[in-house]
């Protein structure tokens, strides 16, 4: 870190940070916002502090935002703070989203999707129009969600299946290799598309929707459709040793998104589709639709494409993604640099002098 | 102890998937539970969650979950587990218990009457109505060409 330690104001420290609890509680004539309501009735954005803060517990993102005052980057930042107080005890076999238990599953590419379009709970096709009835004092419970008999559970298959089996897209295989993990070590360059993928699902939702959207206007484009986005709960399994068989430690809410790009071709393969992935906790859409943009955009090296556009610069995105890094170095410019900044100082004025009067004089 | 592994995995399932509030509902309606001893924890951690590139390609780092595991022992020695996303201790201790009295030839049985299966009941109407919900979204697009 660029800057010195300086010493005292504690006082002044201590009364600032009671100055902050007194905000953070508000009117103390209103009712406090318990934890289980944040969980319950602000889904979306406990959803947003887990992807970030890359931890899956509800009732601690619950907190952080509470806490956080509903800064989601400070929410997303404690969340990753208490979670190197916890033991790892191993890793899970990978989600199998084939077996989700779907509340929403949709192509925008085959309409005639076997299993079918659903649309789940979606603000699609509404108006964005505020809704002054949750502003009541009263607020009336919804009606119920409309039931229909559905059909037996089963694997869905897949969109890009469909595509692969035709020969117009390349299938994806599991080389079996361990991945990388980013919470242990630093990335390494050129990365692997599981370092991207895990530093994608991790990132800040605005800025891999902004860069998203910077290939869709032209910076790296690729054309996309979404493919499949589903939506639903899946097993997280894990094999403890101490069993040496697998179990089922509970099942977490997951969003899944592969887009379909086009692409050329090249010398070596005749034209076909490309696709791009994303998979958020929770019901971040936009930010699996979003990394599912960024992930395709990142093949640019391996399909031969011209890294021109922020987005294909694998360096560029995966140093930048990741908002408790970038708030941490911008927001660190707050604290104490007078050592730091004292030599800037003498360093500026010796050219000055050195320089002559002349330059002096010159100056308005 | 005459069970098989898979019997096992989905008490275990069952037992992960339910919620403190319904265990105990359960528990307190069904005979005391023997005294236990815990060989480890209840004690809160972490599990790496994985994906799958393109959901079949080379796996990766997803993020983490907190798990919460504990393991007892009863009096004749049978040994129970358990491993539950959350931080839940005293969900964890019930659910080991129990996967050591369901190993048991002798208590299975009850146990299975008096937790198993309702809780698996009830996460089946659970499962049940998200389905239906889900139904009642379904959606027939249209293309214009096909409307003409």
């Amino acid at each position: 870190m660029a800057y010195v330690a300086v010493k005292g104001g504690e006082a002044a420290i201590a009364n600032a940070h009671g100055w902050m609890a007194e905000r953070r509680r508000g009117d103390p004539e209103v009712p406090a916002l318990s934890t289980r309501q944040v969980e319950e009735q602000l889904g979306l954005a406990v959803d947003r502090v887990m992807a970030e803060g890359a931890c899956h517990d509800r009732g601690l993102a619950a907190l952080a935002i509470k806490q956080a005052q509903g800064d989601l980057i400070e929410a997303a930042f404690l969340l990753r703070a208490y979670r190197t107080t916890l033991p790892r005890f191993g890793h899970a076999a990978p989600l199998d989203t084939g077996a989700m238990r779907v509340q929403r599953r949709i192509s925008a590419v085959f309409k005639d999707l076997p299993g079918g379009q659903l649309l789940g709970p979606t603000l699609d096709y509404t108006h964005r129009l505020l809704d002054f009835a949750l502003a009541a004092e009263k607020e009336a419970p919804p009606e119920p969600a409309a039931e229909i008999p559905g059909d037996a559970a089963g694997r869905l298959p897949r969109v890009a299946d469909f595509l692969v089996r035709e020969g117009l897209m390349r299938r994806e295989a599991d080389s079996g290799q361990e991945p990388p993990d980013l919470t242990r070590d630093p990335p390494d360059f050129p990365a692997s598309r599981a370092a991207r993928l895990q530093n994608l699902a991790r990132g800040d939702e605005g800025f891999l929707l902004s860069l998203g959207y910077s290939t869709q206007r032209g910076y790296g484009n690729n054309h996309p459709f979404v493919g499949e986005i589903r939506q639903g709960k899946v097993a997280v399994r894990f094999t403890p040793p101490e069993l040496g068989f697998e179990i089922e430690i509970g099942a977490i809410t997951v969003t899944e998104c592969e887009m379909v790009n086009q692409f050329q071709g090249s010398k070596s393969e005749p034209a076909q589709f490309t696709s791009g992935y994303g998979l958020v906790l929770g019901r971040g859409e936009r930010k699996a639709m979003s990394m599912a943009l960024v992930d395709r955009a990142l093949k640019a090296g391996e399909l031969g494409e011209d890294r021109t556009a922020p987005a294909q610069d694998e360096e560029f995105v995966l140093m930048h993604s990741d908002n408790i890094e970038a708030t941490g170095f911008v927001e660190h410019l707050k604290l104490p640099h007078y050592v730091d900044f004292q030599s800037e100082l003498e360093v500026i004025r010796r050219m000055r002098s050195t320089a002559g009067t002349s330059a002096t004089g010159s100056e308005a | 102890m005459s069970f098989s592994v898979s019997e096992r995995q989905r008490w275990m399932a069952v037992l992960a998937r339910a919620s403190l509030d319904e265990l105990r509902t359960c528990l307190d309606a069904a005979s005391p539970l023997p005294p236990h001893r815990r060989l480890r924890g209840p004690e809160t951690g972490l599990i790496m969650l994985r994906g799958q590139a393109a959901a079949v390609g080379d796996r990766f780092n997803l993020a983490e979950i907190t798990v919460t595991r504990c393991a007892v022992s009863l009096e004749g020695g049978t040994v129970g587990h358990a491993y539950l996303s959350g931080r839940d201790a005293a969900r964890a201790e019930l659910a080991a218990i129990l996967d050591a009295l369901l190993q048991d030839d002798a208590t299975k049985p009850a146990w299975m009457a008096a937790v198993i299966e309702p809780l698996a009941a009830i996460q089946a109407e659970n499962e049940a109505r998200q389905r239906r919900k889900a139904a009642a979204t379904k959606v027939q697009f249209m293309t214009m060409a096909t409307t003409r």
